[in-house]
């Protein structure tokens, strides 16, 4: 076991651990963050995407033990004062999302998008989403969503 | 996930010193976690090498670009150092898996993986790296043995890795739509002495086409290869390209590069 030291959505967390635990296992299991999805579970499918020191990352493929001291942003952390983040809206308001499962990936990859690049092409915003699968494939309208949330962030 | 104890650590001494023969040295982690959850591989003790200062960041002189052992794809893919002496060094670290891998993953254990498809050791061996490791440096050619094999020994730790600025250079991959590693990858480049081509993805182990890098060391243009045959003797053959599909994706794959230098 090790004992961590994380903050996550802006609230310090201290957890014992197993060596072995995986960050989305943690988030999920041992916080309730449920918001973070896990999809493929080997890296691929993106549906656990969350941002780790203002990155995004994939936390089925990070040991919580490896985090120690690092700063955390699930799906859950986005509201603020009860108000969706703009990537939120745009996907609620361009039907970004079918069955949903994807989406908080998807969410926290494209913000990661944004915050670098203030304004990406269809291409770039389809370049950066490689590692987010949509199972539903409803692509066109999840990139309808990361250019109008462009507009607004 | 078999159960492992996890060691962070702070030196490359410290970190050597817990290395066993049933331990592993954890970085980005993007292949080594994976294969434990799949039951591929499994370790009683993992070493973590992040937090290790030194083995981190990007140095430039004038004839090399020296990248450290833990320094991630998305580092090197936006270094504005790498963009100037070797753009197509920082081209193939921003077309490696996907954003979340290259936020993660490390040129180190990139090459000490030696992945039959990935782009990294293509890299080592066009721009004649050398592997520097806690006690000694080797070529990029003797580094690479085989199939997910090196000459690392155990408890060998890569501190960095030594590319030699070549005249012109270019990387070409014809990437798996779904993981983005090599179906064919050539990095063609241009030295002062004579003309590299390394292929990836094509055979068990990254190597040097020696067809293609002679054709081209007397006329350096995509039209010397026209008439330069691939065997296809030796090469992959599966669900996403045959051998002889893969023999002809070298030879046009080594044109574009060359084109696009």
């Amino acid at each position: 076991m090790k004992k961590i030291n994380l903050e996550v959505n802006g609230k310090k967390v201290s957890k014992e651990v197993a060596d072995h635990t995986v960050l989305s296992v943690f988030l999920r299991e041992v916080l309730n963050l449920t918001g973070t999805h896990v999809g493929c579970d080997t890296s691929q499918c993106g549906a656990c995407v969350v941002h780790v020191d203002g990155k995004s990352i994939k936390s089925c493929t990070a040991l919580a033990a490896d985090l120690d001291g690092s700063k955390v942003t699930t799906i859950e952390g986005l509201v603020k004062n009860g108000k969706m983040h703009p990537m939120q809206e745009a996907f609620k308001k361009e039907h970004g999302l079918q069955c949903g499962f994807c989406t908080p990936g998807m969410v926290m990859s494209a913000i990661d998008l944004l915050n670098h690049k203030k304004n990406p092409s269809d291409k770039e915003i389809r370049d950066w989403l490689e590692g987010n699968i949509c199972r539903c494939t409803g692509y066109q309208n999840i990139v309808a969503a990361v250019k109008e949330a462009a507009t607004k962030m | 996930m078999k159960t492992f104890n996890y060691h962070s650590t702070k030196d490359v001494k410290e970190a050597t010193k817990l290395a066993s023969s049933s331990s592993a040295f954890l970085a980005g982690g993007m292949t080594t976690l994976p294969s434990m959850k799949l039951g591929l591989a499994s370790y009683k003790d993992i070493i973590d090498i992040k937090r290790i200062k030194k083995l981190s960041g990007i140095k430039v002189s004038g004839k090399t670009v020296t990248i450290g052992a833990t320094t991630k794809h998305a580092e090197v893919a936006h270094s504005k150092e790498v963009k100037k002496a070797i753009p197509s060094l920082a081209a193939l670290a921003e077309g490696i898996g996907d954003p979340q891998v290259r936020n993660r993953g490390t040129i180190g254990g990139s090459i000490a993986n030696n992945d039959p498809s990935a782009d990294y050791p293509s890299a080592c061996i066009a721009l004649n790296a050398t592997i520097h490791t806690n006690n000694r440096k080797v070529s990029a050619e003797k580094f690479f043995t085989g199939m997910f094999e090196t000459s690392l020994k155990k408890g060998e730790l890569i501190e960095a890795v030594e590319f030699q600025v070549p005249e012109k250079s270019c990387y070409k991959k014809y990437p798996n739509p779904a993981s983005r590693y090599a179906i064919v990858g050539v990095y063609v480049a241009k030295h002062k002495s004579a003309v590299n081509v390394a292929v990836t993805g094509a055979k068990s182990c990254v190597y040097n086409d020696e067809n293609i890098s002679g054709a081209l060391s007397k006329s350096f243009s995509s039209s010397a290869l026209d008439n330069v045959k691939i065997s296809s003797s030796g090469m992959n053959s599966d669900v996403h390209a045959s051998a002889d599909y893969r023999a002809n994706m070298v030879k046009i794959f080594a044109k574009k590069a060359v084109e696009a230098c």
